[in-house]
């Protein structure tokens, strides 16, 4: 702490306006927070709510048609409204930084990684010598093990997690007061996110900065933060201590943001995930009383009268809402009685046997992979990226060609590898609802033309039964008929994923791959797609292949989980018993990585380097380059270890035996932030 | 399946944007507006020139040639006493008919060879793509001489030969939109609905495409113009007596008409073609940055 004031950064009553097509309109109102001097400060909230907004306009980086039209910010005892274009341009380069989503886009492509990050270095007027030697210290003090070839390299040389890493050593560079991360390890993956949290840490540690936290991800913000405010419709609608409000929400639209998320063992047949009803206000809604009473079950005259104050709740807690003693009890938006389950048939619907692709350049995207769905059954694809997933995905439908000597059938019969080849029959069993329903619907085709085209072309109906399927079609997955006449770019995200749903439904498959459905989503929209996929498949028998990088979702959603890693299969299993172990040393470290709402932060199981090349896997067993468990015998080195069988179709790709991979449990207690 | 009225969908309604159409957008810039009336003037004088101009533009008056502008002959009259005028006036008639024509047709013929180079790609690419550079290497110019002087110039084969000449400049246009619709998850899911190829690429991917299309017909309009005008200036194009801008320069060139002072004979002829070329680069620009907002 020092003399002046207690608070690095303090924001009070900021409101922001973007002028739209000649109208105001409010995107951020009444936002007020504090974050102490080497405190780490969290901002939670979903797409629109203004997070970002937040973050650019402390730094005043709004675009030309937003402004601050009121309120104050103060950071380090300077008001960034107020200054010039010297003084602002030092603030800065001195005291803030700012580490964005994407790092690459946040490099510049042309410049090599030694000479952009001693840039920043010499703004905070160094020499360039003493830049140079700067960036190289910094470099090594974010992990990058030979900075020295680092920074002669470009950034697309560089993969996500060593780029973002070298944006961090930029953020550092002039030892900031305040570092604003915003969405710093979206882009990245699980095991790779897990690391660049853990530096941040660090970090944060070393150098006693103060950090505000940008993200969508409630269990990032659990992780990192000791405090954190929820932010919707551009308010601030609850602010605490990020465990007591993670733990114990008092708003109603924290505790319906936490009840979307699987968690805590959740399973889709033991209950539906709840729901938050309706739609983000749009900004400028000029609402008069809570942003949030549209959608919360506790609304009363009084919340649609008149905006809620923040009310000081105790424990240095906030929230705005009248209610706020009941939100825990908040009733529930969907029943979480669950139809009776379908059985799971017993003889396997989809089987691939002696499964490779080789794309060119000898980059081998699947090795051998043996595989079997039955009818009924959801098969969850876990893997980083790269692992094979998607391949995997594209190569059952026929998008993909496989290498020679593949075998996929399905019902018994052999599928044509190429999907020109197979007949209509064989089309309709085979749907798939991709990850971003932008790409996956074309624009400039209406809704109704959407969902009726798999009807006509591979249900071959017409006329009046048309219609009538067209109904049902657009009931089931919770359209309107209003909204058959529009244009996909005239939906909600959440809406056009339905849509997505309703053409792979159209033509009645028996199974549907589901390539990261909800990835593009929010959480509250996620959870009635994940309710809406669950429900499908109890009507219909449904097979579903769900692949997602998410382990929360795939557990609740999944009967099999299949772990592939370089386009091998590591574990397949069950999904309990993939869970609860014994574990591939591959999974062992994916679960570890998952960042947890639930306060308890073991000590992570740490992969080293990075993912190798497909194109060049490494010998015997391909995770032994990373693997923490690696054999001093040689072997993993050597032999391609065989797929061990455990318990009730458990299998394990490792050379140690499965009563050794149980006895040393994973780490459960020790660390936490 | 459940029919649970739903819960996550019901409470507002999604918001429909308000916003004004394209071609609201269009109408709005003074750019288009500007193009359009000039295009237009020059239809109307295309379509009724004969009842707007006070002269026949082939009546000779052989006791007023090389007349300068004047309140009888406001652009003045040429080497055989013919109004100017009416010749520019009526002269819109031919180019008019020819250039639209054309660039349609080259369009076509591009759009449906860029459509197919970009979803079939692999050989089909590379071999139409290497025919169509080899093309391209020839001076469009020389190109064309072949042609007409092999036909015999006429309208139609002014439109055939301009329209041939395009289709390769279209179709590398259109192939490279194509190329990237090709990766979207659309077009999988319709070859996951065993559509055809056809059915594929002219109701899925043209609508996407259409918009560059747009733009590049408009831009090869304003080419097609200046290559019928120097066809006819190179006597390859419009034959005369018709009027013709193009023609009509040359005639004057021919009759030493600038070292002699007679400006007129070459200024407004060349004007109109300016005009024209112009007005319909404004409607391009402003199509571009409509698209583009």
């Amino acid at each position: 702490m020092t003399e002046h004031s207690a608070s690095l950064l303090s924001v009070s009553h900021l409101d922001v306006t973007y002028q739209v097509r000649g109208q105001d309109r409010l995107a951020l109102g009444d936002v007020s927070f504090e974050i102490g001097r080497g405190e780490s400060y969290g901002l939670v909230g979903e797409s629109g709510s203004g997070k970002s907004t937040v973050a650019l306009a402390l730094m005043r980086y709004l675009p030309k048609n937003g402004r601050v039209s009121a309120g104050t910010v103060r950071i380090n005892d300077q008001d960034p409204l107020a200054l010039g274009g010297a003084a602002l341009r030092a603030l800065r380069a001195k005291t803030v930084s700012m580490v964005y989503q994407e790092p690459l886009r946040a490099l510049n492509p042309s410049l090599r990684v030694g000479k952009q990050v001693a840039e920043a270095f010499a703004v905070t007027g160094l020499a360039k010598d003493e830049a140079a030697a700067g960036a190289e210290q910094m470099l090594r003090k974010v992990q990058i093990s030979d900075p020295g070839r680092v920074m002669q390299r470009y950034p697309h040389e560089l993969s996500g997690g060593m780029a973002q890493r070298v944006v961090i050593a930029m953020a550092l560079a002039s030892d900031p007061s305040l570092l604003i991360l915003d969405e710093p390890t979206t882009a990245l993956d699980a095991t790779v996110e897990a690391e660049v949290l853990d530096l941040i840490s660090a970090l944060r540690t070393e150098f006693s900065t103060s950090v505000l936290f940008i993200s969508h991800n409630l269990a990032v913000i659990a992780k990192m933060c000791d405090r954190v405010g929820v932010l919707y419709a551009g308010e601030l609608v609850e602010e605490g201590g990020a465990q007591k409000v993670f733990d114990n929400p008092r708003h109603p639209y924290t505790v319906g943001l936490l009840r979307c998320i699987p968690r805590g063992g959740q399973r889709k047949d033991r209950g539906r995930l709840d729901t938050i009803p309706g739609f983000l206000p749009t900004p400028g809604h000029g609402l008069t009383g809570c942003v949030f009473a549209a959608r919360c079950a506790l609304a009363q005259d009084q919340c649609r009268a008149a905006e809620p104050p923040l009310i000081d709740i105790g424990g240095g807690r906030t929230s705005r809402c009248y209610f706020h003693e009941q939100a825990p009890d908040l009733p529930r938006a969907t029943p979480a009685e669950v139809a009776a389950s379908a059985e799971l048939g017993q003889e396997p619907l989809v089987v691939i046997q002696g499964l490779s692709k080789t794309f060119k350049g000898g980059v081998r995207a699947l090795a051998g992979v043996d595989l079997s769905v039955r009818k009924g059954e959801t098969l969850g694809l876990v893997g980083e990226s790269g692992s094979g997933k998607t391949t995997l995905a594209r190569v059952l439908l026929g998008l993909t060609a496989p290498d020679q000597g593949a075998v996929i059938t399905l019902d018994g019969a052999s599928l044509a590898p190429d999907v020109r080849r197979r007949d209509r029959d064989e089309l309709r069993k085979l749907q798939i609802v991709f990850q971003n329903p932008d790409s996956a619907l074309n624009r400039r085709h209406s809704i109704r033309s959407l969902i009726s085209r798999p009807l006509v072309r591979l249900a071959g109906l017409g006329g009046q039964q048309l219609q009538q399927r067209l109904t049902e079609l657009v009931t089931s997955v919770r359209l309107e008929e209003r909204h058959l006449a529009l244009h996909p770019a005239q939906l909600s995200g959440g809406l056009k994923q339905r849509v997505a749903i309703a053409r792979a439904f159209g033509s009645g498959p028996s199974v549907v791959v589901c390539d990261e459905p909800t990835s593009a989503l929010d959480v509250s929209v996620q959870a009635a797609i994940l309710n809406l996929l669950a429900d499908l498949q109890v009507g219909e028998r449904t097979t579903y292949v769900f692949i997602s990088h998410d382990l929360g979702l795939v557990r609740y959603l999944s009967d099999r989980i299949v772990v592939l890693y370089l386009g091998r299969i590591m574990e397949v299993g069950p999904a309990e018993t993939v869970f609860s172990g014994p574990h591939h040393p591959y999974t062992e470290a994916l679960l570890s990585a998952v960042p947890s709402l639930d306060g308890v932060h073991p000590e992570r199981i740490k992969l080293t380097g990075e993912i190798p090349s497909a194109a060049n896997p490494p010998s015997g067993c391909v995770f032994h380059t990373r693997c923490p468990r690696r054999l001093s015998t040689g072997e993993c080195e050597s032999t391609e270890p065989p797929l061990h069988e455990g318990e009730t179709g458990h299998q394990i790709r490792c050379h140690i035996p499965l009563a050794e991979l149980r006895k040393v449990p994973v780490p459960t207690s020790g660390g936490s932030k | 399946m459940t029919v649970e009225a739903g819960a996550e969908v019901a409470v507002s309604v999604p918001r429909l944007k308000a916003e004004p159409t394209r071609w609201g957008l269009l109408l709005r810039r003074p750019t288009f507006l500007t193009g359009a009336a000039v295009v237009l003037f020059w239809i109307v004088c295309a379509l009724f020139g004969h009842l707007i101009a006070s002269y026949s533009p082939l009546s000779q008056q052989l006791l007023g040639t090389n007349a300068a502008p004047s309140a009888t002959h406001w652009f003045g009259t040429d080497n055989l006493g013919r109004d100017i005028l009416a010749r520019v006036i009526v002269g819109s008639r031919e180019i008019l008919i020819v250039t639209p024509l054309a660039t349609l047709l080259g369009t076509v013929l591009g759009t449906v060879l860029g459509l197919a180079m970009g979803y079939f790609a692999g050989l089909f690419d590379t071999l139409v793509g290497r025919v169509v550079e080899a093309v391209l290497a020839f001076p469009s110019v020389i190109v064309s001489f072949l042609f007409i002087v092999a036909l015999g110039p006429s309208v139609p084969t002014l439109i055939l030969v301009i329209g041939l000449i395009f289709a390769p400049l279209i179709a590398r246009t259109v192939r490279s939109s194509v190329l990237t619709e090709r990766h979207l998850d659309y077009i999988a899911s319709a070859r996951l609905l065993g559509e055809k190829p056809a059915r594929i690429m002219f109701a899925e991917i043209l609508p996407n495409v259409m918009p560059s299309i747009l733009v590049e017909f408009t831009v090869r309009l304003g080419y097609a113009i200046f290559t019928v005008a120097t066809l006819s200036f190179l006597g390859f194009g419009i034959q005369p007596p018709t009027a013709d801008w193009g023609a009509d320069i040359a005639y004057a060139n021919q009759n030493n008409a600038l070292i002699s002072g007679y400006w007129w004979q070459v200024l407004f002829p060349a004007l109109a073609i300016a005009s024209l070329v112009v007005a319909i680069n404004l409607i391009t620009d402003a199509i571009e940055q409509v698209l583009a907002s």
